[in-house]
């Protein structure tokens, strides 16, 4: 396997210097993941608010404890979705879903995915696609338990 | 170097996996036996051999190939009988892997409130899990024994963990992350002193130790075949008769009754009473033949194989800068499994590089989240030998990590 087609740079870049990392105030909705295979965790907040145009993602923070992909990712999904409209970060979230699960196969679009390109090579590693997909997936629970709750007011 | 098989060239050969050569064109260095051992090509060759000329249904099937089926089926009760130093053969009963023996234990073991059972903080969660939902649904009391801080069990405060009404003592007899030896024995006298039973979880232990269930006086003795070069899908527990003659049965259905009516069934006897069902003959007959290699070769000369590798593999983790060994650092007091931390580099990614080297290692919490989080990791690097381990793979594994640490730059 190719290992520099897994750690690309921009990877070891994020997790070297993760952006966004560190819990903040204000938030609406906070999950905790796990990864129960390999004991990896995310606690997650979002903060969204509600305007003219819709919902908008205001800041995203996160605590995240695991390897170098899925801390890359923490990174990553932040600088993405943080400041969008809620529906367009979601449509995101399916992209890189759709990335991390076509097994190398999926050509991946920079326009939506920017850094998270970078990602391309996890596909071909299935032991490893959990890890990137972590905190992507604790981003839509906690966004989609926010807009359950019918919040922010 | 001491202590090392004589023959480990000739033993090399008998697993023809270790011929494999990965992608890269790397030659596999197996070092995740503490996860599932290697098997030999006559454990493959005895499953085919059963498949191919002897298959049949045992107990039920009136004809020639269900009497052979039956008898090779029964052999390898007797073989493990005879590995476990057991007093009677009735006593092994043979399930699917350590994990159902041991929810076997705790789902039929009568327990109330009041009543306590104490387990450790270096258990696998199979030893864990089982106890939590039996004491939970028992209104019994879940204790446990700590850890000190160089990975052995804390018997400081035995007195106060092993007060009579304690009805359960369950440990494991090797660490599979600490790789520590505990002192079976004496925990199982002390237990017996206040009349409690002890359940021993040999599974790490049956590959490399000598196992001697009445030396030891456990009570109830479980492993898991898949580590001792068996197949998966088959496991042991060995009880004394005269308490799993009182247990009620765990699994109900075919073979393990004496009959049924529609008003009520009555049960076999002993091993059967716990067999329900068609069992995995093709992998008891598999790891009879796993106990009679690894028996052939000896497990005092594994064992003592096990603590040469174990030894110099934590002589070269030493030499390499910002590693911590976790559990004992004395490879005497041991086990063939030594965990560890590299700092600056997640063990996922650590068992990523020496993948891409042919090097199998685990990586993760290695199923013992509590001994993990009593030593302030979330996840650790595990290498574990075995009895085809060689020093060379060692050499490879330590290359292997300061490989690592330059690709991270740490
Ligand atoms: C100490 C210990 N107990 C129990 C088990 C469970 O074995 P199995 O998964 O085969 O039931 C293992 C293996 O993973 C182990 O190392």
């Amino acid at each position: 396997m190719d290992l520099d087609s897994l750690y690309q740079e921009i990877i070891l870049d994020h997790y070297r210097s993760p952006h966004h990392a560190g819990l903040r105030d204000p938030f609406e909705a906070e999950v905790h993941h796990v990864n129960p295979t390999c004991g990896d965790e995310v606690t997650l907040r979002v903060h969204l608010e509600d305007t003219p145009a819709g919902t908008v993602v205001r800041d995203v923070s996160y605590d995240a404890e695991g390897c170098s992909i899925s801390q890359a990712s923490a990174s990553v999904m932040a600088d993405l979705v943080i400041g969008q409209d809620l529906d367009v970060a979601l449509s995101k979230h399916e992209a890189f879903l759709t990335l991390m699960q076509g097994k190398g196969q999926v050509e991946p679009d920079e326009d939506v995915l920017e850094d998270g390109i970078a990602f391309a090579g996890v596909a071909k590693f299935p032991a490893r696609v959990k890890c990137a997909l972590l905190s992507w997936m604790a981003f839509k629970d906690a966004a989609l338990q926010v807009r359950a709750q019918g919040e922010p007011a | 170097m001491n202590g090392l098989l004589p023959d480990l060239d000739v033993i090399r050969k008998d697993f023809p996996i270790l011929e494999r050569v990965l992608d890269g064109g790397h030659r596999l260095v197996y070092l995740d036996s503490a996860n599932t051992s290697q098997k030999p090509q006559v454990v493959i060759d005895a499953m085919v051999d059963h498949l191919e000329r002897h298959n049949a249904n045992i107990s039920r099937a009136m004809h020639q190939l269900g009497a052979e089926s039956t008898e090779a089926f029964e052999a390898a009760r007797d073989t493990v009988a005879r590995f476990l130093n057991a007093p009677s053969r009735d006593e092994v009963i043979f399930t699917k892997n350590a994990t159902e023996a041991l929810n076997l234990v705790a789902r039929t073991f009568p327990l109330g409130p009041g009543d306590r059972v104490v387990i450790t903080e270096m258990e696998h969660h199979s030893n864990i899990v089982p106890w939590q939902l039996a004491t939970e649904r028992s209104g019994a009391e879940l204790r446990w024994f700590g850890l000190t801080d160089d990975g052995e069990l804390d018997l400081s405060n035995i007195d106060e963990l092993l007060v009579p009404g304690t009805k359960v003592v369950a440990l494991t007899w090797v660490s599979n992350m600490l790789g520590t030896i505990n002192p079976v024995a004496e925990i199982a006298r002390r237990a017996h002193e206040i009349g409690a039973v002890v359940v021993l979880d040999a599974s790490q232990a049956a590959p490399q130790l000598p196992v001697d269930v009445q030396a030891v006086d456990a009570d109830f003795v479980v492993f898991t075949g898949h580590k001792v070069t068996g197949p998966t899908g088959i496991g042991v527990l060995w009880g004394k008769a005269e308490l799993l003659n009182a247990l009620p049965p765990f699994l109900g259905g075919g073979e393990m009754i004496a009959t049924v009516t529609m008003e009520k069934s009555t049960w076999a006897p002993i091993p059967s009473k716990f067999e329900a069902g068609t069992p995995p003959i093709t992998e008891a007959i598999g790891l009879g033949a796993a106990i009679e290699y690894i028996s052939h070769v000896g497990l005092d000369a594994i064992h003592a194989h096990e603590q040469a590798i174990t030894g110099y593999l934590l002589e070269g983790l030493a030499t390499v800068g910002g590693v911590r060994v976790l559990g004992p650092l004395d490879a005497s007091k041991r086990g063939g499994a030594v965990a560890f931390e590299l700092a600056g580099v997640h063990p996922h990614d650590i068992a990523q590089l020496l993948d891409s080297r042919g090097i199998a290692v685990r990586a993760g919490h290695h199923c013992a989240k509590p001994a993990h989080k009593r030593f302030g990791v979330q996840a650790s690097t595990r290498a574990s030998s075995y009895l085809y381990t060689t020093p060379a793979e060692i050499d490879a594994l330590i290359d292997g990590l300061e490989y690592t640490k330059n690709y991270f730059k740490v």
